[in-house]
Parts: structure tokens; C-alpha cells; sequence
């Protein structure tokens, strides 16, 4: 039974986990699925989305910033706006630039906020992390499975609601001049649509979710760290999107839970298989696998499991009544 | 309807545009030809905004629109397809078109939130427009097909549909016979004269010269970045110098 209870938690973290990764995900799906922009500093957003929302809701302990004790909700509200405002800075300074520029400026912008996270220890603990974030109904409901199944369900319900703003707008006339952006941008232009403008507001509301994901993830483990925001996860969360489908929000989703499952399992088996004395190098298996993943499905399956559909727009549809 | 005056554009020591200057009547069916490198894509680029000249006037029915962004002059009615069509490859040819139209409320983000309703019916009059405009280029059996499976002449096609929706003015048509199957080509020219003479003014650049007799009533030739001559399809043709510059004397 406690067998059971304890696979039943595991079940439950793990796919929590993926919903975390999935809402990260469907940011940058409007990033770089719908709008072409390069965004390879996703895992800066999703720091500064982790560490305002621990630091708004964390209750007071000695030598940690903050200690202003707000509720959870809003801590996740302070870190997609915080995030968003980020991407708003970013983008308003390089969004009018090629696209390399945007790739080497989020590049940068993500190694220099982990760096700031690792060196401003008045701010964010420095290398120990901020601890004591609020796991919630933890206190209510008890540690372990109880936990872990609320905050799926939470997450869950995130991912629902992401998902479905998404659609709505994806789907939308703006939606439609993004893809054309995305598409060929002097074609877009040159139809009288303000590229900066698009790019712009798809850049905000994609960083403004990424930071959301990264609260969703500072809350469900309770403590958070410099170490959790390497550009590694930027790769982990890109290889999502293209195993799952670029332009496509089920397939981001999809494609969350895909490669976090791969990542899991590989993790254990490579666990289980290597002399204890070569463990960390079995590590770096794990992240050698997923470049296989990403290289296989780029070769094989370049539109990803659930490629993009051709009519987007939502009264495009094939048998929409006119008039 | 359009007024240009000593357009300049340089790039670095190069006049590829200089010193030209046109009229073109409202209702016109204006040719612009000219050997390969005599600045007519430049031109184009020019007047749509795509390129800030460096010097002169462009009036938009009687309005200065020189140096004003793409989407601004665009606004005012001034549309231009590309020599090398540019469809957006993965979206439907439906959502290729429909994605030109102009003042989409839907195109506002906050609009698809609070005003739902009225996104959804401009959604389905642009709709039904879009597909009015692919009938009339002949694309109706590939409406709902990625634009990137269309062959070059229907892809000139496509933006001759993606440019109408937006109701212009003034169409830039650049090179639209370059490349496109005779059978299309003739259906391309029709559907130009068509649309000419339901008051759609346009000015096109083309290497067909027999295309340019045909259609044009006036033809303006350019050649080492200004204008040469201009004048009737036959006095042009009839031209000398036309001649030296299309045959030699003038590196292309």
C-alpha cells in the first residue's frame, strides 16, 4: 500500500513537473512557434519569474530578502509581470535588429541574470538559493502524495488556462499577422503590418509566461537555487518544443511531457546501470541523449509530433458558414 | 494620383536611383522598364518605404509620404506585390489574403479579449472578401492549401489577391510576368486590365516588353538610375536610345 502511495506521489511530481515545463514551453512556442523570434535565453525569464515570486512570498527569515509574506497568487502575478518587463526591456532594445542579434542578446541577458542570481547574495541568497518558499496547502494537506496531487492539479489548471489564452489569440487576426512575421517579415511589412509592434507584444507575453513558470517551479520544490537556471534548461525546454511541434500549443504540452519523461527514465536507468563511481559522467549521458532526441527528430520529424496545421485562424476553418 | 520628384537612393558610392521624377494619372496603367541594375526595384522600394531616399518628394494624391514607414504608406493606398513573390509558405492561401486586409480590430491584442464579437464578424466578412479576391485571381480550388506548394505564377497570383483585399489605390507590380507559364501569364495580364478598369491604378515594372505593349498606356524606361524617356509604347519602343540601353553601351 505504501508501495502504491509512493508511486502514486512519484506519478504525481512527475507530472507536475511536466506541466511546469509545459507552461514554460507554450511561452516559447509564441516566441519562436508563432513568431520566429530566437529566444535562447529562456531560462533567465524563468529565474526571474522563480526568484520574485519567492522573494514576495516568502515570510520573514534572518539573512533572506524579503520576508514580505504575500500570498502565492500574487507572487506568481509579480512574476509574470516581472518577467514581461524584462522581456520589454530585451525587446524594445533588439527586437528592431536581425534575428542573430536577439539570440546572442537573450543569450547573454540569461548568463548574466544566473550570475546576478550566484553573485547578489543580499537578493537572492547568493549560491545557497532562497529557501522556505511557500509550497501551498502543504501545511493543510500534509507532505508527500497530498501535496504533490494539489499542486498537479494546480498546475494543471495553469496550463489549461495558458493554453487557452494562447489559442484564442493565436487564432485571432493578431495571431495571424505573427505568423506571417514569423513567415517573411517584408512580406508582412510591406502589407502594412507594424512588425516591431507584434514582435514586440509576442515577446512580452511569452517572457511574462516563462516567468510563471518559473514561479510554478520555485513553489513546488520550496527552495530555489542559482544551479536551476543554467543554459541547460534552456536546451531541455527548446528540445520540448521541437520533439512536441514549434506552432503548435498541444504540441509544446505534448512535447513537455515527452522529453521530461525521457529525461526521468534515462535519469534512473543510467542511475541503476553506472558503477557508483561513475555517476556524475553518467549524468552527462543523460544531456547527450536529448541532443540525440533533438538531432533524430530534426532529421526524422522536423515538424515535430504534432506538426503546425496550415489554416490557423480561427474563421479559416475549412466548412465556416460566410457572411 | 502619384508625384515623384528627384529621388536620390545611394548605397555607398552608387546612385542606383538618381534624380528621377514621374507622374502617374489617376486610373493609369503606367510601365516602368529598363535594362537589369537601371534602379526600378529600388525605385519601388522607395515609394512603398521599404527604403528611405535620400533625397526628393513622393506625393500620394497630393500628400508627401517620402520616408514614412511601409505600413504608413500603405495605409494611404499604396500596395506593391515583389519581383520574387513572397507568400507566407506555411499559412493557407485563405490566410495569406485574409491577412492583408486592412484595420483588422482583431489585429489589436486587448480587441480579442473585450470585443469578441465584433472580431468574429469582421473576421467572417474579411473571409468571405478574401475568398471574392482568390475567385478572382482563380485560386479557389487551393484556398485552403499552404501557399507553398503554389507554383511562381500562381504564387504572383496570390499576391495579386493579397494586395487587392487591402483595397489600394495605387498598385507597384514588380516584374509580375518574371518566370510565370504562358497559360498564367495570359490569365495575369487579363486580370491586371480587369482590374484597371474598374479604377485601379497601377504601375509596373516588366522585362515583357509585349506584355508592357499590351497592357501599358504610358511607359516610362529608366536606365543607370534615372529616368531615360517615357512616353507611348510605340514612341518608346521607336526610341533609339531605348535600344542603346536594353543592346549596349550601358553595363548591366
Amino acid at each position: 500500500m505504501t508501495d502504491l502511495a509512493g508511486l502514486a506521489s512519484y506519478a504525481a511530481f512527475f507530472l507536475a513537473f511536466a506541466g511546469i515545463f509545459a507552461v514554460i514551453v507554450l511561452g516559447l512556442n509564441l516566441h519562436w512557434g508563432f513568431t520566429g523570434l530566437f529566444n535562447v535565453g529562456v531560462a533567465g525569464f524563468v529565474a526571474i519569474g522563480a526568484y520574485v515570486s519567492a522573494i514576495l512570498t516568502t515570510p520573514d527569515h534572518p539573512g533572506q530578502l524579503g520576508g514580505f509574506a504575500l500570498p502565492v497568487v500574487v507572487g506568481w502575478l509579480g512574476a509574470a509581470a516581472a518577467a514581461g518587463l524584462a522581456g520589454l526591456i530585451v525587446g524594445a532594445a533588439t527586437l528592431r535588429l536581425r534575428h542573430d542579434y536577439l539570440a546572442i542578446a537573450t543569450f547573454g541577458i540569461a548568463i548574466v541574470i544566473q550570475l546576478v542570481a550566484l553573485n547578489a547574495q543580499w537578493l537572492t541568497g547568493g549560491p545557497f538559493g532562497l529557501h522556505f518558499v511557500p509550497k501551498p496547502f502543504e501545511a493543510s494537506l500534509g507532505a508527500g502524495l497530498p501535496f504533490n496531487a494539489a499542486y498537479l492539479a494546480l498546475v494543471v489548471g495553469v496550463v489549461l488556462l495558458v493554453h487557452a489564452g494562447l489559442e484564442r489569440l493565436v487564432r485571432s487576426p493578431w495571431g495571424r499577422v505573427l505568423r506571417a512575421i514569423r513567415e517573411d517579415e517584408v512580406a508582412a511589412e510591406s502589407l502594412g503590418k507594424r512588425i516591431f509592434a507584434f514582435r514586440l507584444q509576442a515577446f512580452v507575453i511569452g517572457s511574462a509566461i516563462m516567468g510563471l513558470g518559473g514561479a510554478l517551479y520555485a513553489h513546488f520544490i520550496g527552495y530555489i537555487a542559482p544551479e536551476d537556471f543554467l543554459p541547460i534548461l534552456t536546451f531541455q525546454l527548446w528540445t520540448m518544443l521541437i520533439v512536441g511541434g514549434a506552432g503548435n500549443n498541444r504540441g509544446a504540452i505534448l512535447g513537455a511531457v515527452v522529453v521530461w519523461a525521457v529525461w526521468a527514465i534515462s535519469g534512473g536507468a543510467l542511475r541503476a546501470i553506472m558503477p557508483p563511481d561513475a555517476q556524475t559522467r553518467g549524468a552527462a549521458l543523460q544531456v547527450v541523449l536529448i541532443g540525440i532526441l533533438l538531432a533524430a527528430m530534426l532529421i526524422l520529424r522536423p515538424r515535430g509530433l504534432l506538426g503546425e496545421e496550415t489554416a490557423i485562424s480561427r474563421h479559416a476553418a475549412a466548412r465556416e458558414p460566410e457572411g | 494620383m502619384l508625384t515623384v520628384r528627384d529621388i536620390v537612393k545611394a548605397f555607398g558610392g552608387v546612385r542606383a536611383v538618381d534624380g528621377v521624377g514621374f507622374v502617374v494619372a489617376p486610373g493609369a496603367l503606367v510601365g516602368l522598364i529598363g535594362p537589369n541594375g537601371a534602379g526600378k526595384t529600388t525605385l519601388f522600394n522607395c515609394l512603398s518605404g521599404a527604403l528611405r531616399p535620400d533625397s526628393g518628394t513622393i506625393e500620394l494624391d497630393g500628400v508627401p509620404v517620402q520616408g514614412l514607414a511601409p505600413h504608413r504608406i500603405f495605409a494611404r493606398g499604396l500596395a506593391r506585390t515583389f519581383q520574387i513573390p513572397r507568400p507566407f509558405p506555411e499559412m493557407s492561401v485563405l490566410e495569406n489574403v485574409m491577412l492583408a486586409a486592412k484595420d483588422q480590430a482583431g489585429e489589436s491584442f486587448w480587441r480579442n479579449w473585450i470585443s469578441v464579437g465584433r472580431v468574429a464578424a469582421e473576421e467572417r466578412r474579411n473571409r468571405a472578401r478574401a475568398m471574392h479576391w482568390i475567385d478572382f485571381v482563380g485560386l479557389s480550388d487551393l484556398a485552403e492549401r499552404p501557399a507553398r506548394v503554389l507554383s511562381g505564377g500562381q504564387r504572383k497570383l496570390l499576391e495579386l489577391a493579397r494586395v487587392m483585399t487591402a483595397e489600394p489605390k495605387l498598385v507597384l507590380l514588380d516584374e509580375p510576368a518574371a518566370g510565370v507559364a504562358p497559360r498564367l501569364l495570359e490569365q495575369i495580364i487579363e486580370r491586371i486590365a480587369e482590374l484597371n478598369r474598374r479604377g485601379v491604378t497601377f504601375l509596373l515594372i516588366e522585362h515583357n516588353l509585349d506584355m508592357v505593349m499590351r497592357l501599358c498606356g504610358h511607359v516610362l524606361v529608366m536606365a543607370q538610375g534615372r529616368l531615360l524617356t517615357e512616353g507611348t509604347p510605340e514612341a518608346v519602343r521607336a526610341d533609339p536610345r531605348v535600344v542603346e540601353a536594353y543592346l549596349g553601351g550601358v553595363p548591366a
